[in-house]
């Protein structure tokens, strides 16, 4: 349920059915989104208010806390000079949602980039794979778990 | 040598299509590998091209080495160490890079910054803007077979440097903005500095044009050459002068003025024609009203400090500190602890040399910052690539790259 001082916002009024919650913060509009919606939610802001430009597509992990994972889609409308923050939260257990490249191609690095350095799998996109780390890399390195101290050989045959 | 294709990219490069795959017209084709060293990719892009005689069928980048985990390393850093990050991600334009991550974090910190440090900031972005567009030109015409204005370009680079290290005492990694204003006062006799570039500089712009605007050879290789409609760039996520050159006079200077661009007399250039050729120009003018921008902020340069007053975040004055225990104590704790910034999340952009820069910040109430995205405008327009260059000749993959001015440290991150 949004808040109802947002409503005033054509964008949290168009979304007002499928948004989780909403804020209005340092003249920052965001609402969230069930996954399941995210795809539905872009595409009206696309189509009904000419948000025409997706500038960036990220993750942001709040572990250990669940759901871990939130994904979050920055919209700009160049006619009305207006910009707007969509999010969705998925779990950490199986990290997926659905891929927005249908509705803005643009998705497609930006969704590679979360994917490669966040686990977050998104689906039916046209090429999931990693973009900025090497093809054979384990891990995904921006998550609160991964190690920033040690080498990846620990343990090896100088006994450290 | 065949590449695993388990996991890999978009364009599938088999042994098969290494021992010349037939295309669906009939032809052979063959996959050329562009890069990661060549020298026109100016960093080091892959570029993966599927050839039919000269004629690109398809064509996949391949970025990531250039990869080091900035934002890894934005999250272990205290705020104010993490302007020293920035300047490393396009470290062609480092002073942009340190602006928006400065308003990034001050938006969440409701600092007011005095006007004298916001018209430095406007100043020296300007310049910053020159700088970069001095390279690329620089390195664009040599890409096309241009040597000698990468030199004239040089000679005027090289006095912006050493205008970044008067302030700064850095020439490229000047980290001069901080959070709460700048890290320095103005340095002595700036003034004719900036003026004596500011009155130069016109006339050799002047002398870059007629080098290459009128040459036959330049014209013959960037007019008609690099095309991509102005829909798919706006679905790509291209941003900056190459949008402009479409029609589109989109600036976020203009859009949503920052650190009082509102107060400055200046020009969106666009053009319509939307070729390497129209960038060029497009470039050309935003020089001059850089020039312009810049003889603004100097003339009309607010007097006043260089610092935001808040004592628990600006790092105290040096002479204070030698005669007051409280001022000692506060640079001590500021520089080993930090300072904690509220709880929230803002999405600050600016327009940088190259387009939109977007900086996501995320604090959680300490003295790190919980998540930084870096939204670099090189990575949004590389993207674009496959739409400009297939179905064109390979000798303008090389004109229609430059075009884009993108900077792989940007890319990659």
């Amino acid at each position: 349920m949004l808040p109802e001082s947002l409503l005033e916002f054509p964008a949290a009024t168009l979304l007002a059915d499928i948004a989780v919650t909403g804020k209005h913060e340092f003249d920052e509009l965001t609402i969230e989104v069930t996954a399941g919606n995210i795809t539905e939610a872009l595409r009206r802001l696309k189509n009904d208010l000419k948000f025409e430009r997706l500038t960036s597509v990220t993750g942001v992990d709040r572990f250990p806390q669940e759901p871990r994972f939130e994904v979050v889609y920055h919209l700009q409308s160049i006619e009305r000079k207006q910009r707007i923050r969509i999010k969705a939260r998925i779990s950490g257990a199986n990290p997926q949602i659905e891929t927005v490249c249908g509705v803005y191609r643009g998705a497609d690095w930006y969704e590679r980039e979360t994917f490669d350095l966040f686990g977050i799998r998104f689906l039916n996109h046209p090429n999931m794979t990693r973009i900025v780390m090497p093809e054979d890399w384990e891990g995904h390195p921006l998550r609160k778990d991964y190690p920033v101290t040690g080498t990846r050989y620990e343990g090896d045959h100088h006994g450290h | 040598m065949a590449i695993d294709t388990g996991v890999t990219s978009e364009l599938e490069i088999t042994q098969d299509h290494l021992e010349h795959e037939k295309h669906k017209s009939g032809h052979k084709t063959m996959v050329l590998n562009m890069g990661p060293q060549h020298p026109s990719t100016h960093g080091v892009l892959r570029l993966l091209i599927e050839l039919d005689g000269e004629t690109i069928v398809k064509a996949a980048p391949d970025i990531g080495y250039l990869h080091t985990g900035i934002e890894k390393e934005f999250e272990q850093k205290l705020y104010q160490q993490g302007v020293t990050l920035t300047d490393r991600i396009d470290y062609l334009a480092p002073l942009s890079n340190n602006l928006v991550y400065c308003l990034a974090a001050e938006k969440l910190l409701s600092l007011e910054i005095p006007a004298h440090a916001q018209w430095t900031r406007v100043m020296l972005s300007e310049l910053t803007r020159l700088n970069s567009h001095l390279v690329w030109l620089g390195t664009h015409a040599i890409d096309i077979g241009a040597m000698s204005v990468f030199l004239y370009c040089f000679r005027e680079r090289e006095e912006i440097l050493r205008i970044f290290e008067m302030f700064s005492g850095q020439r490229m990694m000047t980290s001069y903005f901080r959070i709460g204003g700048l890290a320095l006062p103005h340095p002595r006799g700036w003034q004719k500095r900036v003026k004596d570039f500011v009155d130069m500089f016109p006339s050799r712009v002047d002398q870059y044009e007629e080098l290459l605007t009128g040459n036959a050879i330049w014209t013959g290789r960037t007019q008609g050459v690099g095309y991509i409609p102005l829909e798919d760039m706006l679905d790509l996520g291209v941003t900056g002068p190459m949008l402009r050159a479409a029609g589109l006079a989109i600036d976020v200077r203009k859009d949503a003025p920052y650190s009082s661009y509102e107060k400055f007399d200046f020009k969106v250039p666009t053009s319509t024609k939307n070729d390497v050729f129209a960038r060029y120009q497009l470039r050309l003018e935003e020089m001059r009203e850089s020039c312009k921008i810049v003889r603004q902020a100097m003339d009309g340069m607010p007097s006043g400090s260089h610092q935001a007053d808040a004592p628990g975040v600006v790092l105290p004055e040096r002479e204070k500190m030698k005669t007051q225990m409280e001022s000692l104590i506060f640079h001590f704790k500021i520089v080993t602890e930090g300072f904690r910034v509220p709880v929230g999340e803002v999405y600050q952009a600016i327009e940088s040399p190259r387009g939109e820069v977007g900086c996501y910040m995320v604090s959680d109430g300490t003295q790190k910052p919980y998540r930084v995205h870096w939204r670099g405008p090189s990575f949004g327009n590389l993207q674009a690539i496959p739409k400009m260059v297939e179905g064109t000749l390979i000798a303008d993959v090389i004109a229609g790259l430059g075009s884009m001015d993108f900077v792989l440290g940007d890319t990659d991150r």
